[in-house]
C-alpha cells in the first residue's frame, strides 16, 4: 500500500521537528520516525529476550521479528534468499567482513583493488589495509571536474584485470550518482569480484541487487531512518559460503568440540555474539515507513528539494557548488563560500538551529583532489522541506554579513 | 538581528586577526618549524621560530583554517614574538582561551588550541598526546 507522498504529513511522524531545528545533514545519518522508536520499545517492553535460544514465548516472539526484517531487506534490495542477508553494524562492518573473510583469501601478491577518489574513508581503509597485508595494489579512478567519475580511466583499469572492483553508488561528499549498473557490469565481465557501497543509494533511490549484479552490497540502516548500529552486507551466496567467519563465539557455530568447530549455516556463519536485535527491529520499521512510501516516490521528492536547494544556493554571490548537476546527484551539496571557512559557517547556521555538515566527509582523498580542507555540504531526506532551505540560504547570509 | 560589531563570537577583533592575520608567512632557515592539522577538519597550522639567546626573536605562521583558528593562531604568535623561551612554555590553554575572550563549544576547541600545539610539540617536543590528556 503506497502512502501519497506529503511531507507536512511525513513531518508529523519525527517528533525531533518539535524542536524546530533544520536538518540538512541526513547523509550523515537521518532522522527516526516514531514507528521506528516504537518497534523497538515495543520490543524492550513486551519481548525483551535473546534469540535463537530460548525456549519461552516471548523469545520466540523476539527471534521473529529479529529474523523478519531479514525477509523485509531481502525483499527491499530485491536479494534472492535470506541467506545472502547479513545482519552487521553498519556499511563499515559489511566492507571490514569482506576485506577480512573474502580479502584475505582471495586477494594475492601482486593482485590488484580498482577503488575511486569519491570513495568514503570506509570503503578505502579496510583495502589499504587487505592490500598492504597482501602484497597487492590499490588504483584509483579520478574524477573530472563536475566530480563524476572518468569513465574511460576505469575501463583501462579493467582491462588490467583487477581482482576486486569497489566503488560507492553514490558519493557521500558530492551526491554524485555513479552508473553503477554499467560500472558492475563491465567489472564483471572484466572477471573482477564487485562490491558496492550502498550507503548513500539504498537509502534515496534504493538497489535491485539482482539486477545491478554486484557480488557484495553493504548499507546502513541509521541513514534510512533505522537506528544506529544495524546495518546489512548482503553477499551473492556462493560467495558467502567459500567465506571462513569474519567474528566467531557464540551463535555462529552448529557444534564446538575441544578438537574443532563446525559453523553455523548462511546466514548466521556471519552473526557472532548477541546481536543488535532491537535496532534489527527497528530497521525492519524504517524499511516498511520506505516501502508504504515507494522508493520512486523518496527519489522524486529529493530530486525536487535538492533541485530548489541548487537554484537557491546558486544564487549566493561567492558561492561554489562543488558535484554534478541536480539531474546527476543525490539529496546532497557541498560547497564554499568565498571567505568563510566551512565551520565558521556551520557555528553561524547552527545559530539559527540550522544543521549543516562542514568538514572533509571522511573523504579527505577527494577534499585533496578537490583541492580543499573541507567544504560545507547540506544533505536532504523524505521529511526536508523547501523552508529549511530558505533557513540555511539565510545563514549563509548572515556568515556574509558578519565576514564581510 | 545583532550588527557584526557586536557579534558575541565572531567579535571584530577575531575577524580582524582573521583577514589580516599578524606574522602570517614562512622564515627563511628558521630554528624551529612545526606543523599540526585538526584531524577533525584537515586544517593546517606550522609555525617557524628563530630563536636567539633564548628569546623568541621573530616567528611565523602558515596554514589554513577557520576564523578561530586562524585568529587564534595570529594572537598567538603576538604574545609569542620577543619572549624568552622559559615563558612561552608556560602558555598555557587558559591562556589562548582568555586572549580571544569568547565562550568556545566543545566542537570548536580543537580550533581554538590548535596553534598553541604547534608551539607545544614543536618548540617543546611535549607528545601531543600529553595535549589531548590535559585538556
Amino acid at each position: 500500500m503506497i502512502k501519497t507522498f506529503d511531507v507536512t504529513t511525513i513531518r508529523k511522524d519525527f517528533p525531533i521537528f518539535q524542536t524546530g531545528i533544520a536538518y540538512l545533514d541526513s547523509a550523515n545519518t537521518s532522522q527516526r520516525p516514531h514507528q521506528v522508536t516504537g518497534a523497538m520499545m515495543e520490543y524492550f517492553e513486551k519481548f525483551n529476550s535473546n534469540i535463537h535460544r530460548a525456549a519461552y514465548r516471548i523469545a520466540e516472539e523476539a527471534t521473529e521479528r529479529y529474523e523478519g526484517t531479514r525477509e523485509k531487506v531481502r525483499d527491499f534490495i530485491n536479494a534472492t534468499s535470506t541467506k545472502e542477508i547479513i545482519y552487521t553494524r553498519g556499511t563499515t562492518e559489511a566492507i571490514n567482513l569482506v576485506a577480512y573473510s573474502w580479502g584475505r583469501k582471495n586477494i594475492k601478491q601482486g593482485d590488484m583493488i580498482v577503488l575511486t577518489v569519491l570513495e568514503h574513508h570506509s570503503n578505502i581503509v579496510p583495502w589499504q589495509i587487505l592490500a598492504a597485508e597482501r602484497g597487492a595494489t590499490i588504483e584509483y579512478v579520478d574524477i573530472d571536474e563536475r566530480g563524476e567519475l572518468l569513465q574511460d580511466q576505469f575501463r583501462a583499469l579493467l582491462e588490467r584485470s583487477p581482482k576486486l572492483v569497489a566503488f560507492g553508488q553514490v558519493s557521500n561528499a558530492l551526491g554524485t550518482i555513479n552508473p553503477a549498473m554499467e560500472m558492475v557490469a563491465a567489472a564483471k565481465a572484466a572477471g573482477a569480484t564487485v562490491l558496492v557501497d550502498g550507503a548513500q543509494g539504498a537509502p534515496h533511490q534504493g538497489v535491485d541487487v539482482r539486477a545491478l549484479g554486484c557480488d557484495f552490497y553493504a548499507f546502513s540502516g541509521h541513514k534510512m531512518l533505522g537506528p544506529t548500529g544495524a546495518g546489512i552486507l548482503y553477499g551473492r551466496r556462493e560467495l558467502l559460503e567459500a567465506m571462513d567467519p569474519f567474528m566467531s563465539g557464540g551463535d555462529m557455530i552448529k557444534t564446538v568440540r575441544l578438537e574443532g568447530t563446525t559453523y553455523h549455516d548462511l546466514p548466521w556463519k556471519f552473526e557472532a555474539g548477541t546481536q543488535a536485535i532491537a535496532e534489527v527491529i527497528g530497521l525492519g520499521a524504517a524499511i516498511d515507513y520506505l516501502s508504504e512510501l515507494g522508493m520512486e516516490a523518496v527519489r522524486s521528492h529529493e530530486r525536487e528539494i535538492t533541485e530548489y536547494a541548487y537554484e537557491a544556493l546558486s544564487e549566493i554571490e561567492g558561492l561554489t557548488v562543488y558535484g554534478p548537476p541536480p539531474s546527476r546527484r543525490a539529496g546532497v551539496i557541498s560547497f564554499a563560500v568565498e571567505g568563510i571557512h566551512p565551520h565558521d559557517l556551520a557555528t553561524i547556521a547552527d545559530r539559527d538551529q540550522v544543521c549543516l555538515r562542514a568538514g572533509h566527509h571522511c573523504a579527505m582523498p577527494l577534499m585533496t583532489r578537490l583541492g580543499v580542507a573541507a567544504t560545507a555540504r547540506a544533505s536532504f531526506y523524505i521529511y526536508s522541506q523547501k523552508d529549511e532551505v530558505d533557513r540555511l540560504v539565510g545563514s549563509i547570509k548572515e556568515a556574509q554579513r558578519i565576514f564581510k | 538581528m545583532s550588527s557584526a560589531a557586536d557579534d558575541q563570537f565572531y567579535r571584530e577583533y577575531i575577524l580582524d586577526h582573521y583577514k589580516n592575520p599578524r606574522n602570517f608567512g614562512r622564515l627563511e632557515n628558521p630554528d624551529i618549524s612545526h606543523e599540526e592539522d585538526n584531524p577533525l577538519c584537515g586544517d593546517v597550522i606550522g609555525m617557524d621560530f628563530r630563536v636567539k639567546e633564548g628569546v623568541i626573536e621573530d616567528v611565523r605562521f602558515h596554514g589554513r583554517g577557520c576564523a578561530i583558528s586562524q585568529a587564534s593562531a595570529s594572537l598567538l604568535t603576538e604574545r609569542l614574538k620577543g619572549l624568552p623561551l622559559e615563558d612561552a612554555k608556560k602558555i598555557n590553554k587558559a591562556d589562548v582561551l582568555g586572549e580571544l575572550g569568547i565562550d568556545i563549544s566543545p566542537a570548536r576547541i580543537k580550533c581554538a588550541l590548535l596553534s598553541l600545539k604547534v608551539l607545544k610539540v614543536g618548540a617543546y617536543g611535549l607528545a601531543g598526546d600529553a595535549m589531548d590528556e590535559e585538556e
